[in-house]
């Protein structure tokens, strides 16, 4: 459950305060299917970014299953990013460096779970999102969609009651963001909460909740009935 | 994150950027070898020295006549500015205390030596045959100057000596004529090259009643004495000061220089530069130490969309500073064993190429260098680790 209260983010630049959020209210159900649309700079990435917590609003209240985000710590927030949040990101956001599986399982690690436990979970991921012949490929050696799946496999790996995509299928062509937004969309049908930010109106036309937004306000929020 | 976890994360980073590793690496091990190698160098003269002069005798003292003032210089008594002589009944009332195991009374001069049609101008010692066992020095064959033969007229060469007058024939009892005086050669010294700048290869020594009849003087180069212990040589000294204090009429006017007091001195000098030369390597450390920091910043801007995307799956500030923290500490530590190994491989070579040179590092340069090159790759590491913990996770992320 996600309770957004006078939520307020403002940014300078020079000598101009400039609202990316300007008094957000908004309150997001376990397991709603959300997406929030509108033109660039319409505040929806920063909207997200709050929610994710790799954000902090100047003022207003930030509630999460119950427990006020806004007066906790840094390590606090750290941990709740990493057992209640998933990040799916346009540009993927894997380690180079890094293969596939090693990709997926870095929440574990950042977690402190031991190395048995991890190895199991990770296949699972793999298994899941069918990424076991990929397992020991780098990001440069996947295709984009694969990168997405790992990209989506390591943001599901710790179990999160949200996961929170921005423009997830921005770097994707058509059929292959329709496969991905179908990954997602399973995930919300197995109970996680899905918040999609998009400017694709398609794509945002998927979700049984749609949020508008233009400078740094709620335009409109509907609810579809199947929702 | 556990440490575990922290270190093996670090050292894949450490290994996937191999060339970047390696040079610092290499920066790293470079100091490191330099203060292994130098301060090896630098022990190892300081060993040289010392095994030299102790290859000179044992326990031993020197008197020689003249006062210093002030113990370092002894530059009046070198030139022979002296009121009394020391003569050979000093000698001889030396050889009498109960510190002293023996002495041998030393005077010093050149003369012409003549033997088989062939001639040459010889260092000659004067001498008793004691010399020989507080000087460290060995006969090839024949005997020396056997005590209570000091009247007769034998003579010793030089291992160089005997060779070039005698080459083919054996010089055990040959007559030489040495300036107006004729001698039988008794032995002939064991080859030994130079030690402390003197070549017992080219000199003869002769019975010092003759050495004193030649130079007609009766006074005495130097007085060589052993003391019976290492213990003994303090008192001894005390003793010999006193006894020539009373046979000369009250006045101290000879000086005692004592081969510990000598050693000691080296030993201070040569341990001090060795200090300096470790000082002067490890400030190669300080600079690969700078180079680290160099590069972990480089590599904190590379990676900040990296940095970013650990701390929205949930990296806290802190995992992020121990993982730079760790790349740096395995950067310093793989660049300290490299370049122990490196400097101890130097100083094997050193001591290959240079056999009289004891080449070991001393084991305080050693953790000393390795400690060094730890510590400043991991202070090197502090800013840049705060930096990248520091980093705006948003504005990270958005950079490509």
């Amino acid at each position: 459950m996600i309770r957004l209260s006078a939520i307020t983010r403002t940014f300078h630049m020079g000598d101009q305060t400039v609202y990316a959020l300007n008094g957000i209210n908004l309150h997001i159900a376990s397991g709603e299917y959300v997406s929030i649309m509108g033109p660039s700079g319409s505040g929806k990435s920063t909207l997200l970014n709050i929610i994710g917590l790799l954000d902090q609003p100047d003022s207003g209240r930030y509630e999460l299953d119950g427990r006020l985000i806004t007066d906790l710590s840094e390590t606090e927030q750290a941990q709740i990013r990493r057992e209640k949040i998933g990040f799916v990101f346009q540009s993927f956001h894997l380690i180079p460096r890094l293969t596939a599986a090693e990709n997926i399982e870095l929440p574990l690690i950042l977690n402190g779970m031991p190395q048995e436990q991890r190895q199991i979970r990770v296949n699972d991921a793999l298994q899941a999102f069918e990424l076991k012949q990929r397992a020991s490929h780098r990001p440069a050696e996947l295709s984009g969609g694969q990168r997405q799946r790992v990209a989506i496999a390591r943001a599901t790996i710790m179990q999160p009651s949200v996961i929170l995509a921005d423009e997830p299928t921005g770097n994707l062509d058509h059929q292959i963001g329709a496969e991905v937004m179908a990954l997602l969309e399973n995930l919300h049908h197995t109970g996680t909460t899905l918040i999609v930010v998009t400017h694709d109106r398609e794509l945002g036309a998927r979700a049984h909740r749609q949020i508008a937004m233009r400078d740094g306000k709620i335009l409109t929020d509907q609810a579809d009935d199947a929702g | 994150m556990t440490l575990a976890d922290t270190l093996r994360t670090s050292f894949k980073t450490v290994v996937s950027y191999r060339v970047r590793s390696l040079l610092i690496i290499l920066a790293m091990a470079l100091g490191v070898a330099a203060v292994v190698v130098l301060t090896a160098l630098g022990d190892g003269a300081r060993n040289y020295v010392i095994n030299q002069f102790s290859s000179i005798g044992t326990n031993l003292l020197v008197v020689l006549p003249g006062r210093a003032e002030t113990s370092g210089s002894f530059l009046g008594a070198v030139l022979g500015q002296t009121p009394r002589d020391l003569t050979l009944k000093d000698a001889q009332l030396l050889g009498r205390l109960p510190q002293v195991r023996r002495y041998a009374p030393l005077n010093v001069g050149a003369a012409e030596l003549s033997a088989a049609n062939r001639l040459r101008e010889v260092t000659v010692l004067g001498s008793n045959a004691d010399l020989i066992p507080i000087r460290h020095m060995k006969l090839a064959q024949g005997g020396f100057l056997a005590h209570g033969t000091e009247r007769n007229a034998q003579i010793v060469l030089g291992a160089k000596i005997a060779n070039e007058f005698f080459p083919r024939s054996q010089a055990i009892g040959q007559r030489v004529r040495l300036g107006d005086s004729r001698f039988m050669v008794s032995g002939v010294l064991a080859a030994q090259g130079e030690s402390m700048g003197f070549n017992t290869d080219e000199i003869v020594i002769i019975p010092i009643d003759y050495a004193q009849a030649m130079f007609n003087t009766t006074s005495l180069f130097r007085i060589l004495i052993e003391a019976k212990s290492h213990n003994d040589i303090e008192p001894a000294k005390q003793a010999i000061l006193a006894t020539l204090k009373q046979s000369h009429d009250g006045e101290e006017d000879i000086t005692v220089i004592t081969q510990d007091a000598i050693l000691s001195t080296f030993d201070r000098i040569l341990h001090t530069m060795t200090l300096a030369v470790a000082g002067i390597a490890a400030i190669s450390l300080i600079v690969a130490g700078i180079l680290v920091m160099n590069v972990m910043l480089v590599a904190v801007n590379q990676r900040t969309a990296e940095i970013g995307l650990l701390k929205a799956i949930g990296a806290t500030s802190s995992d992020i500073r121990r993982l730079f923290f760790a790349e740096a500490v395995w950067l310093s530590f793989a660049g300290a064993i490299l370049g122990f190994l490196l400097g101890q491989f130097g100083n094997l070579m050193l001591r290959l190429a240079f056999p009289q040179l004891p080449a070991w590092a001393p084991v305080w340069a050693s953790i000393a260098g390795i400690l060094v090159a730890l510590i400043t790759g991991i202070v090197a590491c502090l800013w840049p680790a705060s930096q990248a913990a520091r980093l705006d996770a948003v504005k990270a992320l958005s950079k490509r």
